[in-house]
Formats: structure tokens, sequence, C-alpha cells
């Protein structure tokens, strides 16, 4: 008789893997729609996410996203959090169709701290950067009817000592920048305002004032992308990651710069 | 084809129990004891890799003896129904009482069913999460008998005797100085030599963290807070 049981600890490499653990025994609890390849129906308008942006400072990443969802024409939320935390040293920003993204997200959150469980020990950068590319990749029928989802995976890599970013496109495609990125509707203008603002080895003061600057630049030219909201109190989300870890910038600190960012462009206005 | 022999069950359970318990005593113990600021576990453990006690989720920890590679293969099993559940609901669903009832049931199972039963005893313990909740710890036998402890909980080879030392020693609210001295001093009565930070595997439950209350206790800071008079 042969008996192949014990080789399976070995062939199960992917045990370890949460999104793998879902497919096996939960299938249903997987992000996706079934049926959407087949079905060339575009799907109707669902809110979706619009600007986040990444850049790379002094001591490690800031990741910076406005608050609003927009569904076709109508804002859909006013306060969406498009930034999240993913571990210790990383976190993710989503733009795109919001409700998959932010499934994603959470996805994604679980499927790396299973794995700092089940192993004992932390992914690399690449390692997670690597899974995120195959989630994406996993919404591609969706993405095909107008539901894509477009991260930015932004991270302190211990061993490099650095801050790191990444971009995907909606076939999961990878693509690491060096110094800055963005996503979204509003991406453009923000990728535009943050390379007239980006410096190597910037302070954190400059690089908060440059994150914010590229996304009032993209709530102004956008129309999908909301800008501070200062009736509402509502300001951009704004995460640092460093060596010590992933942090929210307070929100008395972003309306600051905020304030200063409106008053500064308004005298530019008048002239005065 | 010869007839199997006929064994009656009670000598089949009783046999069982005997192998599991000889297995599990054999083994060296953990102690675990509330304190003040969360829940407190200590392992006599000389290795650093291989570890007896790990998170399982946000306030719940898990700590088992007896044979490493069933209680390893327990304790995934116990992260995978956490994780799962906490995904499909939300993270406050995951509770150490729904874990700890698999653990027993998977542990009675075995037992009843299976030809060799697990040598293992482990130890579900969640902290209080600051709204009213009490800390819980469940102690789970290898034949899937299941019991809450309350303040300390010892398992492993002399677990009785520890078990008696808590008892005349354990006071409520200790800082978390003290009750690492009195879990280590729990451990050194089985013992001939006393034992030191690299024989030892402690972590908490630590309630004044943000949302991941596991905390692992670094063998430098172990040294410290041994040395201490007291």
């Amino acid at each position: 008789m042969t008996d192949d049981r014990w080789l399976s600890a070995f062939n199960d490499y992917a045990a370890c893997s949460f999104t793998d653990l879902l497919r096996r025994q939960s299938p249903h609890l997987l992000p996706g729609f079934p049926g959407a390849a087949e079905d060339p129906t575009p799907a109707p308008a669902v809110p979706h996410g619009t600007t986040v942006l990444a850049l790379r400072y002094r001591d490690g990443v800031i990741m910076a996203g406005d608050r609003q969802a927009t569904a076709g024409y109508q804002i859909a939320s006013r306060r969406i959090e498009k930034i999240f935390k993913c571990d210790d040293l990383s976190g993710i920003g989503i733009a795109g169709a919001a409700g998959p993204a932010v499934e994603m997200a959470k996805l994604f959150q679980t499927e790396l701290e299973h794995y700092e469980k089940v192993e004992g020990d932390n992914l690399s950068l690449d390692g997670k950067a690597n899974k995120l590319s195959q989630m994406v990749r996993m919404n591609l029928p969706a993405a095909m009817q107008g539901l894509a989802v477009v991260p930015i995976f932004a991270g302190f890599d211990e061993k490099a000592g650095a801050g790191r970013l990444f971009k995907y496109d909606i076939t999961g495609g990878r693509y690491e920048e060096r110094d800055y990125d963005s996503q979204g509707s509003g991406s453009k203008d923000a990728r535009d305002s943050l390379k007239k603002l980006w410096r190597r080895d910037m302070g954190r003061e400059d690089a908060l004032r440059a994150a914010l600057e590229a996304l009032y630049d993209a709530a102004d030219e956008d129309v999908g992308t909301g800008g501070p909201d200062l009736v509402r109190g509502i300001f951009p989300s704004v995460k640092t990651i460093t060596r010590s870890g992933f942090s929210e910038v307070g929100e008395d600190e972003v309306r600051r710069v905020c304030e200063a960012i409106l008053g500064e462009r308004a005298k530019a206005e008048t002239g005065a | 084809m010869p007839l199997p022999y006929y064994v009656s069950p009670e000598q089949m359970m009783k046999d069982k129990a005997e192998y599991a318990r000889k297995g599990i005593a054999r083994g060296r113990s953990i102690v675990t004891l509330e304190y003040r600021e969360g829940i407190l576990l200590v392992a006599e453990n000389p290795s650093t890799l291989l570890h007896k006690i790990s998170e399982i989720y946000d306030r719940i920890a898990f700590a088992g003896v007896g044979k490493y590679n069933e209680f390893e293969n327990l304790r995934i099993a116990g992260i995978r129904h956490a994780d799962v559940k906490g995904y499909s609901y939300s993270r406050g669903d995951v509770t150490a009482k729904a874990l700890a009832n698999a653990y027993s049931q998977a542990l009675g199972n075995i037992f009843t069913q299976d030809i060799k039963p697990f040598e293992v005893e482990v130890l579900v313990a969640e902290v209080s999460d600051g709204n009213g909740s009490k800390n819980e710890i469940y102690h789970i036998l290898y034949d899937g008998t299941i019991e809450d402890e309350k303040n300390y909980a010892a398992m492993g080879g002399q677990a009785e005797e520890i078990r008696r030392f808590l008892k005349d020693h354990y006071q409520d609210a200790m800082t978390l100085d003290d009750a690492v001295q009195l879990g280590v001093r729990a451990l050194n009565v089985t013992q001939n030599k006393t034992l030191s930070s690299k024989d030892l595997e402690v972590a908490v439950l630590d309630a004044t963290k943000a949302r991941r209350k596991f905390r692992r206790i670094p063998a430098e800071v172990l040294t410290q807070l041994l040395g201490a008079p007291g």
C-alpha cells in the first residue's frame, strides 16, 4: 500500500495562506463575482474611491487619500477611509470600486496577520507586494465590467532600511515606484503636482505638505475627488510608515496644513 | 481472517487515558496567572524557536504541553478557526469560549475514535476587553475534558504540585513583575535547579495594548524582571 499522507506536510506549502484556506474551506467567503466573466453587462454606477497617493521621504513613506466616494455624478460618501493599515510596517491605499476594494484590503490584512501567526514570522515586503498582486488579479473578471480595484501598496523594508512603494494594474501587474505615485481618478493631477514638489530626503513636514498639496490639486481638477471640507470638518487621511511602525497623522495637524495651503492659494488668487 | 481480540470499552479507555497521561507527564509544565493588566503565561521551554505559547487572535492566546507536533496542529487549527470567523463576522465575535469548545470536541473525538489519543493538554486564555468582560482561562485535557479556571492554571508533568503552590501564593491584582516572579517560582517547585531566563518562554495578553494584545517578553527583559529583588 502506498501512503502519501506524510507528503501533504510538504506539498501544502500554502498552509500559511488565509486566502488559500478560504478557497479550500469556505469559497463563498472569497471576494469576487462568480459569473462576472460570462455576463458582459457593465455594472451600474457603484461608489468609486477616487484619489490615493504615496511618497517616500526621509524616514519612510507617507500615504494619503481624499475622503470622497463617487457614484456616477453623485457623491456616495464624504467620509470614506481609503488608506488602511496592513500590518505594523505596511499600508494599502485603495482606488476603484469601493466595495470590492475595501473587501480586498480586509482580506489582505487578514492574510498578513494569518501568515505572521502561523509561521511566527513576518512576510518580506516583496512577499506582501506579490501576494497583493495575486489578489488584484483575482478581481480581473469584475474589473472588465467596470469594477476595477487598483491599490497602492507601501511599506518600510527592514532589510533595505527604507520606505518602498508599489502600484498595480487591473491584471495584477506590479510595478515598484521609486519616489512617489498616485492612483484613482484624480491621480494624474496628483502625480503632476508631486512631480514639482517631491525632493529626495524630504523631512516629515515637507512630505506632509506635498501630499496635501497634491490631493488639493487633484480635487481642484477632478470632479470625483473631494477637497478639504471646512464646513463639515472633513480632511484627507494621512498615514506615515517608518521604522517604528504605522501611524496616523492627527486630524489637527492635517487641518492646520490644509488651512495653510488654502490661505496661501487664496492670497495668490486675489494677488494680495 | 483471525478474529480481533475482544477488549472491553472500560479497559480500552483506561489504557488510552494512561497512555496519554504518561506522554503528558514526560513534558515540561506551563503556568498561567491573571495579573493587574492582563494574563501572563510562563512555560519551561529551552527552545527560542519552537514555541509552546502563541497568539491566536486579538485577545486570545494558546498554550500547549505534551507532544509538539500534536499541539502545533491544534494551534494552527485554532488560528484558522479564529481568522475565518473574524473575517466572516467581526473581530469582536471571535471568542475563547467557542475556540475552547472546538478543541474539546476535537480532542474528545480523537480520544474515542483513534487508536492513539493525542498526548497533549491545551490552554486557551482571553483577556478582558476593558468593557466589563472578564478574563477567561480554559484548560482542555487529552480526552476533551474542559475546565474553566480562575486566577491561575497549571498543566503538564507536575501540574498538581504547581497548582498547590499557586493556591497558597496567588494574590489578586499583582504587578507584571510580581506575577512573572511568582510564575517562575511555581515552575521551580518541581525542579532540582533554579530556572533562568534561558529556560523560559514568557508571554502576556496585555490589556493596555491596542487591538492585538499578545506580546512576548524577550529574554533580556525577563532577566531583568527575575533579577529584581522580591
